[in-house]
């Protein structure tokens, strides 16, 4: 029967169950995303992210949760700029990061 | 065979010198056989065009011979290695043109191949077994010793570089320290040999020409027989293909390994990162290091200032961008949503302003650049005023160069649409990479430093005077990368006064935020930028001009005067 909406199936996140090995790994190798705030600068400027969903501290989020398929997704879109690597106030070295995660 | 003119211990040069010969010979053939069949051919072509020929004697003569590079970038370390490398050529030169004079050779009764085998050693040896004219003895002896007064030189550079203006050197290893040590020993050995005559000494100065021919063609020293080989490949226009064949082979066993690129790399400024300059990159390839070759180009900021000071001309960058595409990073790109990006542009405007990424960044760039052109009354239109796409040199940077190609198509088409004859852009990354990648036939490609100082000098621009001291910075992929040094300092000159910074042009250096270096971490970034202030704040000017907005937003994070970029200068003294 449709009642003219749905329920959304849920987004919820086991994180006793999520593989975090990429992120671990990726934590290892670059030490400075321990020192991101989320402000989101690296998004604003983005730009793929004119064009796309494209955003790095989802990417970031998405590592965090487990979700690494989406996040690798996500980073197809890239066209490696370096303005969220310019712009972020914590000096993160955003373009080494992306290169990694696909290592 | 006369035994006048043989002994023994001839015997250790003849095999090294064999050894040697037959291995540049099978050298030749392995570089030349892997060159890509049009590089071949291109080759071949080359040697036979007069313009190439040319070049190929005058450079032959000038870097091989007498080493005008290095005594223009210091005279003393020119003097050591013309003394060594100069001397030594003339005293075979001089010993082989003495074969000549003194015939028959004495003693000499051997016919066909006999008497053209002590050619081979004769003149090397020559005082053993026969008298020289005084002449010849005179300009032998006087070689000689010019060889042992560089040797001293480069003994005094090895104990205290500073001494001769250099500060840092290369650290070999086990080889290359073994086989310096023969090279500045053969030849005091041989005037000892000559002087007295005592057979150990001849033999000993056999002995260690021996062993610096075996080791030769595994260390530094094999720069000497292929720098020729290099000259003649670099002049028909080659680019490196692969990081470690053809024509990249012939350059890797051409670098000296002299640590001038140390110094002069700006990465240098922090110890740590000197092993990260060309002279250790190349010298990783030669030994077939491919993971440290490979982080090392991954943390090269592609500036190209070892390329601009290297005595062989070793394009190193160009090097470490094939390594970069001989392993390229796994990430997948979908760039498909390109497609649907449509242009901002009406038809019809003359000149085309592509601002770019970075300039996006700089919003005052590009409100300069309006004021400026409409100043100048200019029919203009903008390429990206709500945000662009790439030009596409961080992906090149990168070694993606089909992804790259999908930036570069779509922003092709949206320039040849816009119908426009001119395009000028504010940023020197896509200067670059629109000058040296993109195809747009008709189109004239400007920097705004270029575009400003044509409009100033056609009259179509005018500027009030300030008082202001001024320092230009050379942004490193618009001045040494295409020569575009006059013209900013022309614009800034008819404005304010123009003081000079301590390295200026080919030598200036990178302020930090290259976008070509994937490793280098803020820290690092801003150790480079402190050291590139200090340099242009060497004659103390009131502000800090450039033409690149990513050397703007850099230096404006370590610099205690203003930072502005020259069109902001320009429009803030419109009259």
């Amino acid at each position: 029967m449709d009642f003219g909406f749905s329920l959304s199936p849920s987004s919820h996140v086991k994180m006793d169950d999520v593989d975090l090995s990429t992120f671990n790994r990726l934590k290892q190798a670059n030490p400075d995303i321990n020192t991101c705030i989320a402000c989101g600068s690296c998004t604003a400027t983005c730009t793929a992210g004119q064009f796309t969903e494209m955003s790095f501290r989802r990417i970031l989020l998405m590592l965090q949760r487990g979700k690494e398929d989406e996040a690798k997704k996500m980073i197809q879109h890239c066209m490696l700029c370096g303005k969220c690597t310019l712009v972020c106030p914590r000096g993160i070295n955003i373009r080494r990061i992306l290169l990694d995660i696909t290592r | 065979m006369n035994s006048q003119i043989f002994h023994p211990f001839v015997l250790p040069f003849v095999i090294g010198m064999a050894f040697v010969l037959a291995y540049c010979v099978v050298g030749l053939f392995r570089v030349i056989g892997q060159l890509p069949k049009d590089d071949r051919k291109k080759f071949w072509r080359s040697l036979v065009t007069p313009k190439t020929a040319w070049a190929n004697i005058r450079d032959l003569f000038g870097d091989c011979l007498f080493h005008v590079k290095i005594w223009k970038r210091n005279p003393v370390l020119g003097y050591m290695h013309s003394a060594i490398a100069f001397g030594w050529f003339m005293i075979i030169v001089i010993g082989h043109v003495m074969l000549f004079t003194l015939k028959p050779l004495e003693g000499v009764e051997a016919e066909g191949l006999a008497r053209i085998f002590p050619n081979f050693y004769y003149p090397i040896f020559f005082k053993h077994f026969a008298e020289e004219t005084p002449i010849f003895a005179f300009l032998m002896d006087f070689f000689l010793l010019m060889i042992i007064s560089g040797i001293l030189i480069a003994v005094v550079k090895k104990i205290h570089s500073k001494m001769v203006g250099v500060k840092r050197i290369m650290h070999f290893g086990f080889a290359d320290n073994m086989i310096r040590f023969a090279l500045w020993t053969i030849f005091p050995f041989r005037l000892i040999a000559e002087k007295s005559d005592i057979m150990a000494f001849w033999w000993l100065y056999s002995l260690d020409l021996m062993v610096f021919m075996f080791m030769l063609p595994f260390t530094r020293y094999m720069h000497i027989p292929t720098e020729a080989l290099f000259i003649l490949l670099r002049h028909a226009g080659l680019k490196p293909r692969e990081p470690r064949k053809g024509y990249a082979l012939a350059q890797i066993y051409s670098c000296p390994s002299c640590g001038l690129c140390i110094d002069a790399c700006p990465m240098s400024v922090n110890d740590k990162n000197s092993g990260n300059t060309s002279a250790y990159f190349m010298k990783r390839l030669r030994n077939g290091d491919k993971e440290e070759a490979q982080r090392i180009a991954e943390t090269c900021m592609q500036c190209g200032k070892c390329v601009a000071v290297c005595p062989v001309s070793i394009e190193s960058c160009d090097i470490k961008m094939s390594q970069r595409e001989a392993v390229p990073y796994q990430i997948k790109s979908d760039h498909s949503y390109l497609e649907n990006v449509a242009a901002e542009t009406k038809e019809n405007a003359k000149v085309l302003y592509f601002a770019g990424c970075m300039t996006q960044l700089t919003p005052k760039i590009m409100r300069s650049m309006k004021q400026i052109m409409e100043a100048a009354g200019e029919k203009y239109e903008f390429m990206d005023q709500d945000g662009g796409i790439c030009c596409g040199r961080p992906m090149l940077l990168s070694g993606k160069k089909a992804e790259a190609q999908a930036m570069m198509a779509k922003n092709t088409e949206l320039i040849m649409k816009s119908g426009a004859k001119r395009l000028v852009l504010s940023c020197p990354i896509c200067y670059k990479v629109f000058k040296e990648e993109y195809h747009l036939e008709g189109i004239e490609i400007l920097h705004h430093t270029q575009y400003i100082n044509e409009l100033l000098k056609k009259g179509k621009l005018k500027v009030e005077q300030n008082d202001i001291n001024y320092v230009y910075h050379d942004p490193c992929e618009l001045g040494r990368a295409f020569g575009v040094y006059d013209e900013p300092r022309e614009v800034i000159g008819s404005i304010g006064h123009l003081r000079k910074a301590k390295s200026e042009k080919e030598l200036s250096i990178c302020c930090g935020g290259s976008l070509g270096s994937f490793n280098l971490t803020q820290q690092e970034r801003d150790e480079i930028t402190a050291n590139s202030v200090n340099d242009l704040m060497f004659n103390h000017p009131d502000e800090i001009v450039t033409a690149c907005p990513l050397c703007l937003k850099t230096f404006a994070r370590k610099s205690a005067v203003a930072v502005k970029d020259i069109a902001e200068v320009v429009a803030s003294q419109l009259r």
